[in-house]
């Protein structure tokens, strides 16, 4: 029998395989390519811009970005779960809730950025409401630092913890919660005992949702941290903007990828022999 | 008698309908008690009154002589065992029984979930989780996860409901015993008349939302003071007014001989159904019985004249009704 798989899929590996691989691809060759004199690339082969992976700066910056990527996620887990718990417990107003939730996608994130440094600045809202209301005495650092940007990436990511912990908060049966109540478990003891538990895979889907998308920001850290505060989205971009150094740049956003991609099968791994 | 469990006039109101009205009853410790009726009358909500998920619009619930009305279910000795079995599915077989246990503080875990694994025969499965549990083996994981706790009342929504229809049978025997053993009272929900009927001591019997009649199976079934009742525990002919089972309903083709009650009837239909036969009549009020026949003097054929009678002692006296 002729099978149709074949062509039905062919769209999607012809797109996955240019949009993806491709890409893929030219970084990974650009990565073992010499910088060229005014930008782009030339030959001959080298691996030298690895070899410059191991500059204590790149580390140093590389790890800040590890930290703040999980400082944000960590954040994002505590504030998503209520907030998904509680719209998967409202009955009437939950696609309200939902669509509250949402509606930050439909404007730029660079527009939501740009109003997160009016908010912040020291002549900001928030400094000139404190200090016009005689709280505090001078205007708050709150714009430029590792705060802002934390701050930035939590707004920005927090939908897609809410979304997969909701997602799997609603497939929980509710008798299951009766019956925890039933055999004596009080409303604590029935969220940590059962609801968290049975909502694992969407935690686990929603922090890597936000921790890598966290890991790599650049627009976040550029616009809340100032340049003070750079990440390794920001060195990639330098590279291939300022620095002129595309090869440079197509290793360092290699090593990341590897690095991301070795801890995610040590999560998974941990995930499914039951550690986390 | 020793009540461990009582409802007063207890109601629940939702705003659109009333689901529970009224409902007074007395369980008594150690019994089998089975609340029947068909779907809406209103007994899973009384159940889950009792267990403490609803609270009562209206009178008093009591166990063991409290009221505990507003208790929260983790707060009450009682136990469900739900229609779906409700089993914690990222909890093997012996974690689920072991769950209420930690809750309360037991110190003897081991032995108690033992024990329980034996009285319910569940040894060699107490590390299965639910998803690998056939659905007999659930059942009875989640009535050992309640019978450990010794709940002064174990509460059953359609306990044989999700079961195959083949298992059901053998499961509510399983089930009495298991209650005569364990001497825990059980509450039991059901919509099955015969399921109520071969199992517990004494049945209350709801139809919307009221308790229409309380009583051990016999005399329910054989003194049913509602026509709802009579119908929903098993056929009956009415006859002239009076209601006769079909298995007090005799036939014949001559007038029949000394004092008894009879009709005239024209064969519609003859069933054979193994054990006896269903003839069906029409009477002359236009009205159709049936005549269960276990060893027929004579056959019946459709347009026979035949006639129907009966002892007056087997027929049904509805005082409700008159």
């Amino acid at each position: 029998m002729l099978s149709l798989r074949p062509l039905f899929l062919a769209p999607a590996r012809l797109l996955m395989g240019l949009l993806f691989l491709a890409p893929l691809i030219i970084v990974f060759v650009y990565s073992f390519l010499t910088r060229g004199a005014y930008g782009g690339q030339s030959l001959p082969l080298t691996a030298e811009s690895f070899a410059r992976l191991a500059d204590p700066i790149y580390l140093r910056i590389v790890f800040r970005s590890f930290w703040i990527a999980g400082v944000s996620t960590v954040i994002c887990v505590l504030l998503g779960f209520p907030l998904a718990l509680f719209i998967a417990r409202s009955r009437r107003r939950r696609n309200l809730w939902l669509g509250l939730v949402m509606l930050p996608f439909w404007t730029s994130f660079l527009v939501r950025t740009y109003a997160w440094m009016f908010l912040l600045r020291d002549t900001g809202l928030l400094n000139t409401i404190l200090l016009s209301a005689g709280l505090i005495r001078g205007p708050l650092p709150l714009l430029y630092n590792d705060f802002a940007v934390v701050l930035g990436l939590v707004y920005g990511y927090l939908p897609f913890m809410v979304l997969p912990v909701y997602a799997a908060l609603e497939r929980i049966d509710p008798s299951l919660l009766e019956a925890a109540a039933d055999l004596g478990a009080a409303p604590m003891t029935t969220l940590v005992r059962v609801i968290v538990p049975l909502s694992r895979p969407g935690i686990v889907a929603g922090a890597v949702l936000v921790f890598i998308p966290c890991l790599g920001a650049y627009l976040t850290p550029d616009l809340l941290g100032g340049g003070k505060s750079i990440l390794i989205g920001n060195v990639v971009q330098n590279q291939f903007t300022n620095a002129r150094d595309w090869p440079f740049g197509a290793a360092l956003s290699l090593a990341v990828m590897a690095v991301v991609m070795v801890l995610l099968w040590a999560f998974r791994r941990g995930d499914r022999e039951g550690f986390l | 008698m020793d009540t461990v469990l009582e409802l007063r006039e207890v109601s629940k109101r939702y705003p659109a309908h009333a689901a529970v009205s009224g409902v007074s009853l007395a369980v008594e410790r150690g019994e089998f008690f089975a609340l029947l009726g068909p779907s809406g009358s209103g007994k899973t909500t009384a159940l889950r009154l009792v267990a403490g998920f609803e609270q009562p619009s209206g009178g008093d619930i009591l166990l063991n002589g409290l009221r505990v009305n507003h208790l929260p279910p983790y707060h009450r000795n009682v136990c469900t065992v739900f229609q779906n079995y409700a089993l914690f599915p990222h909890m093997s077989a012996r974690e689920n029984i072991e769950f209420g246990l930690r809750r309360r503080g037991v110190a003897d875990i081991d032995a108690a979930v033992s024990a329980v694994i034996g009285l319910v025969q569940l040894a060699g499965k107490e590390s299965r989780y639910p998803a690998s549990l056939s659905g007999g083996e659930r059942q009875r994981v989640a009535l050992a996860r309640s019978l450990v706790l010794r709940p002064d009342v174990l509460l059953l929504d359609e306990p044989l409901s999700a079961l195959d229809p083949n298992l059901r049978k053998q499961v509510r025997g399983e089930l009495k015993a298991l209650q005569r053993r364990t001497v825990v009272t059980f509450l039991m929900v059901t919509h099955d008349q015969e399921e109520a009927l071969s199992i517990s001591d004494r049945i209350g019997v709801m139809n919307a939302g009221r308790l229409e009649q309380t009583g051990a199976p016999q005399d329910l079934y054989l003194r049913p003071r509602t026509r709802f009742i009579a119908g929903f525990l098993g056929p009956v002919n009415w006859i002239d007014g009076v209601g006769v089972r079909p298995e007090a309903t005799r036939i014949s083709h001559g007038p029949p001989a000394g004092d008894v009650r009879s009709a005239a009837a024209t064969v519609e239909s003859s069933t054979f159904l193994g054990n006896c036969f269903h003839v069906e009549s029409r009477l002359a009020s236009g009205g159709l019985a049936v005549a269960e026949v276990s060893r027929p003097n004579a056959r019946f054929h459709r347009g026979d004249t035949v006639y129907l009678w009966w002892d007056a002692s087997d027929e049904l006296r509805l005082p409700a009704d008159s």
